[in-house]
């Protein structure tokens, strides 16, 4: 077991990969002198070669289209796009292309793809440093969306997603890059996609997150705790497909659902477990369901007070976990 | 057969090709004309609800088909190609499936009409969004060059509006930076929808922009399929042997509206269509070969009669075949089964 | 053979069309696609082209004359079969097709969901209230509180509440069921007074009909006068389904929220059967034996006042799970009197299972317009004597079957019970349900 943090879990997952399977091409801005901003893919091209470590034109668009017609060619191309706050120009490759390509084709043509992207605020990274996307992709049919926590998920779940006949969307928070480190086991291995993971069992109140925040939720869990409260904390993993029978089996026990992200609240990935677990376990509800997630403005600002005001913390979140309890 | 139709057409400049692959394009361009029509007569039936035409496109898709290499090349067309579609191998039966949205349709009766996909033969799946095809054309590319193969090439079609999109841009300038094996040819029809082209760009000779872009360009006449087989052959053996990226623009015209749902005498008037009618690349052909011996009346008027046999088979064919079931809907979104939440 | 040809939609918006000129007049050839008249609508002028090749025998419109799409337009005498028609999609899913291999979804005919518990259909009110003085207490209860106290019978109005401003939670109703200190009034409790109804007959006295006991008694009388009923029974050892059911039924009613009983199998086996035997599955009428189509099994529920009989429609098409879920679902409805007109209607056979009770057989009436019924008795344990002359210890359970003598005669029915049993005795546990 080797222990390192999530951005070097990145680098050796993604290192590995072009490793064993020559198919494998990594593209993006910047990603093969510079070795990507945060260093991710340092020294790739001098092993791998520029056909294989590919940097592209400032064009987002064709950095998701190209690697869509490579992936419906054969081969298994990742694409990065460079902050989530440039994916925007490339919106009708993802979901209008990529999504769409084996279910059009019925199934002749498939799209093998991975779009890496880093996301999340809490870096000072202002307006179009630290958007969260997820909401506005894990409507899609046909895509799928994962956002690891922890070093050992996101190396299951990055070889989980190289290997996907279908197209993925790999979301890496930028804040817990170098904060969040953790044992990472050696060898090849996956995690299934659409498996949450029970982070802390508990009998009073069921709180789902995803990314920076599960780890947040986690503290305030254990904070909870040591006043006898009994907090039961699920790390989403994957935002779709989404682990249904988890989230339920949880809230038929304990009665009470708490949903934390740090996307905007509105349609946010919070109204649909809402929706859902109002439909499928409404009998088992205690309390009405909760959501802390950000204030609907579009981003957080640059300004301290500004980007305080738009993030949670752990102990707000444990405040709202102490009220719902008491419900 | 009158000999002074000799003096209205140059003698023939044939580029190497046969007698044979001659009366091939010139089949392939009958045929498209027929299936075209075909489409709208099923329309006018009732049996289809929609059906796309290509006339005016007979000569650059039959000249473009015959150099494209089968089973090396690959096609990423769009869904005005229907003699491409034919001209790299795809069969009338095949086109009037998807016509008929029937199950067996390469695309399970999901698509539109017109938006071929055949992996056997080459051609890539294609959406209705324009341009959204030309990176993917250019992926196709860049995995040729990054597998190393040689002596193949990708042949990317589109039409004059196509060439707006930022995808398209964002296409050829990756593939002049890679030096890609990939032939951008435009089908300048001089309309999308009711756009002429005085309102689509601001440098009207499309195949201008390839300086600009750092590749060679070149522009041809689109109704005369044999300077279009010279054209996109040497642009495609260019690419096969790491020559890198061309475009090509062939000039033609859209003789007919742009769909079924398209009234286009709102945008043009008869007089425009007429005049270019003239140059209505089949029978044109049609002299060509009468006048140069290639073939005889009683030649072209069998040709003919077995096509209309050939289409209105395959017509009765995929007609009778079902459509696909509701839960069909469900097939083919991921690898694995369909389950609600997932 | 002969064609009538209808005034075609030339257009998605257009209504009409008008007959320009007709191309043929009757008497002359037409072939298949030839252009034989030209239309016009307001979007588009266009040639028709005939749908065969024939001769025109008669043309219904004049020209310069508008009509409705779809009005007969012009008559074509032609010899061969014409095939599909204009615009309905062929009928069946045709040997051949080289389409999509239909394998089939596993358990449902198409992915419709399965009826989901009474709350996702956004009725406000959800559970009948225990006692009508409970109904004002649960005013302002969450979800998880009125189902508790409804199922434990714990009025909440007598509980002191622990949770935010005095609510009561849902722990402190499952703390009051525990201790047993509060119960809510009964029904007879306050049966002593009041008037002699079904629910609490009083000796001595008569009780009116409502519509349902008017109705029952209808149906019964009908049933038994018009069809002669035969009975028979089959003594069936489930010990293989009671198994499975035991090793599935913590999962299921954890994923579901319905209980796992033998009915669903059972149920499964019946249809299995009724396909073998389709007589089964069939009615008597005046002009003859009509055997059913579709296999529509009702559920027998007997409920305090009444007796129901919701209907599983297509039951055959349904996996042991789907039955299990769509039987849960009716159940629960008609134990909260919340079964609609639907519901009720369209059976084609029925079950009924007597077991809970204790009964070791029955001899029910049959359904009018049915072939037959047939039960679940209780199972018990019991001593068997084995293929090979031994003692073992097996869960044994009757099957009894009424059925109509004028449809079907002991070969078909002991054929049917002896092919139930069968199948029954052959189920074992194949995979989760």
């Amino acid at each position: 077991m080797a222990v390192m943090n999530n951005v070097e879990a990145v680098r050796a997952t993604l290192y590995d990969a072009m490793k064993s399977d020559d198919r494998t091409v990594l593209m993006g801005e910047d990603v093969g002198a510079r070795g990507n901003v945060f260093l991710i893919s340092k020294d790739f091209i001098k092993e791998f070669g520029p056909d294989r470590v590919i940097d592209t034109p400032i064009a987002e668009a064709s950095i998701v289209g190209i690697a869509v017609g490579m992936a419906m060619e054969g081969l298994r191309p990742i694409a990065e796009i460079q902050f989530a706050d440039f994916i925007y120009p490339a919106f009708n490759q993802i979901v209008g292309e990529a999504a769409k390509t084996r279910y059009r084709s019925n199934g002749e043509y498939t799209c093998p793809l991975v779009i890496r992207t880093p996301y999340g605020g809490g870096v000072r990274g202002a307006l179009s440093h630290s958007v969260s996307i997820e909401a506005l992709f894990y409507h899609v049919p046909g895509l799928k969306i994962v956002a690891p926590a922890f070093p050992s998920d996101v190396k299951g779940l990055l070889n989980a997603a190289i290997d996907d006949p279908d197209p993925v969307l790999f979301l890496e928070h930028k804040k817990t890059y170098r904060l969040i480190k953790g044992e990472v086991p050696e060898g090849h291995y996956t995690i299934p996609l659409g498996k949450a993971n029970v982070l802390k069992e508990g009998s009073q109140l069921t709180v789902v997150s995803y990314g920076l925040y599960v780890h947040w939720a986690l503290d305030a869990a254990k904070q909870l705790e040591a006043d006898g409260r009994s907090v039961e904390v699920i790390d989403l993993r994957s935002i779709r497909p989404m682990d249904q029978q988890t989230i339920l089996r949880s809230v038929r026990k304990t009665r009470k659902l708490l949903i934390v992200h740090e996307d905007n609240k509105f349609g946010g990935i919070g109204a649909e477990i809402s929706a859902m677990v109002a439909e499928e376990a409404l009998f088992d509800l205690d309390a009405p369901i909760r959501r802390l997630a950000a204030p609907d403005v579009p981003a957080m600002g640059y300004a301290e007070p500004l980007e305080q005001e738009y993030m949670s913390s752990p102990a707000l979140m444990a405040e709202a976990m102490r009220e719902m309890v008491a419900f | 057969m009158a000999r002074s139709d000799t003096q209205m057409h140059p003698p023939l400049e044939r580029h190497g090709l046969s007698d044979d692959q001659l009366r091939a394009m010139f089949r392939n361009m009958v045929q498209q004309r027929q299936l075209d029509n075909r489409g709208f007569q099923l329309n006018r039936q009732g049996k289809v609800p929609f059906a796309l035409g290509s006339e005016g496109h007979e000569a650059i898709q039959a000249g473009a088909a015959m150099a494209f290499a089968r089973g090396k090349d690959i096609l990423a067309p769009y869904y005005r190609d229907l003699g491409l579609a034919l001209g790299i191998g795809l069969t009338p039966f095949e086109i009037l499936l998807s016509l008929f949205a029937r199950a067996a349709d390469h695309n399970g009766g999901r698509q539109f009409p017109n938006h071929y996909s055949s992996k056997a033969a080459g051609l890539m799946s294609f959406s209705s969004i324009l341009a959204a095809h030309i990176p993917h054309a250019v992926g196709a590319a860049l995995a040729l060059k990054i597998r190393k193969e040689s002596g193949r090439a990708v042949l990317v079609t589109c039409g004059d509006g196509t060439t707006s999109e930022g995808e398209w841009h964002e296409s050829m300038n990756f593939a002049a930076v890679h030096r890609l094996p990939i032939v951008m040819l435009v089908e300048n029809n001089e309309w999308a929808i009711s756009t002429p082209l005085s309102l689509q760009m601001g440098q009207p000779e499309i195949w201008k922009r390839a300086a600009g872009y750092g590749m060679p360009g070149k522009r041809f006449n689109g109704f005369d399929p044999i300077e279009t087989y010279q054209a996109v052959a040497e642009a495609m053996e260019r690419a096969r042997n790491g020559g890198g990226p061309t475009l090509l623009e062939g000039t033609c015209y859209r003789f007919l509206a742009h769909s079924t749902d398209d009234n286009d005498m709102t945008y043009r008037t008869k007089d425009d269509v007429a005049a270019h009618r003239k140059d209505d690349p089949v029978p044109r052909f049609e002299k060509i070969l009468l006048a140069n011996g290639v073939m005889s009346d009683k030649d072209i008027a069998a040709m003919r009669k077995d096509v209309l046999h050939e289409t209105n088979e395959a017509t009765d064919k995929a007609e009778a075949l079902p459509f696909p079931e509701a839960g069909d809907l469900y097939k083919n979104l991921y690898e694995g089964a369909w389950q609600p939440w997932q | 053979m002969v064609t009538t040809i209808t005034m075609p939609q030339l257009g998605e918006t257009v209504t009409e069309g008008t007959v320009e000129r007709w191309l043929k007049k009757p008497g002359d050839a037409v072939e298949k696609y030839e252009a034989f008249v030209e239309v016009s609508t307001d979007k588009v002028n266009s040639e028709v082209p005939a749908p065969v090749t024939g001769i025109i025998r008669e043309l219904l419109v004049q020209e310069g004359q508008t009509v409705a799409t779809g009005t007969p337009i012009a008559v074509i005498d032609h010899e061969a079969a014409v095939g599909q028609s204009a615009s309905a999609p062929p009928s069946t899913l045709s040997e051949m097709a080289h389409s999509a291999n239909a394998e089939p979804v596993p358990g449902f005919n198409i992915p419709q969901s399965a009826p989901k518990p009474a709350a996702a259909n956004g009725r406000s009110e959800t559970a009948p209230p225990v006692h009508a003085s409970s109904e004002v207490s649960l005013r302002g209860a969450s979800p998880a509180v009125r189902r508790l106290a409804r199922e434990h019978r714990v009025d909440v109005a007598a509980i002191k509440g622990s949770g935010a401003n005095g609510r009561v939670t849902a722990d402190d109703v499952l703390a009051a069921a525990k201790s047993g200190t509060i119960a809510a009034p009964t029904a007879t409790a306050s049966a002593a007074k009041g008037p002699s109804t079904y629910a609490n007959p009083i000796p001595g006295t008569t009780i009116p009909l409502n519509s349902a006991r008017r109705i029952i008694a209808e149906r019964m009388v009908e049933s038994k006068h018009n069809a002669p009923h035969a009975w028979s029974m089959v003594e069936v050892d489930v010990t293989n389904v009671w198994k499975w059911r035991a090793k599935e039924k913590d999962r299921f009613e954890q994923e579901t929220g319905y209980k796992l009983t033998l009915l669903p199998f059972f149920m499964r086996a019946v249809v299995e059967s009724l396909a073998a035997f389709p007589l089964m599955n069939a009615k008597f009428t005046a002009e003859g034996i009509h055997v059913n189509k579709d296999v529509n099994v009702g559920i027998a529920i007997g409920l305090a006042t009444n007796l129901v009989v919701p209907v599983i429609r297509n039951a055959d098409k349904l996996s042991i799970r789907g039955l299990a879920i769509a039987a849960g679902d009716l159940i629960d409805r008609a134990r909260k009197n919340k079964l609609t007109a639907d519901d009720v209607q369209g059976g084609t056979f029925t079950v009924n299972n007597n077991g809970a009770n204790g009964s070791y057989a029955s001899a029910p009436i049959i359904n009018a317009g049915q072939a037959g019924i047939v039960t679940m008795e209780t199972v018990v344990k019991k001593p068997v004597v084995t293929a090979d002359d031994a003692i073992a210890i097996r869960h044994m359970m009757n099957s009894c079957l009424s059925l109509d003598h004028r449809v079907v005669d002991g070969y078909v029915a002991s054929g049917f019970l002896a092919d139930l049993k069968k199948r029954l005795e052959g189920m074992t546990a194949s995979g989760s349900i």
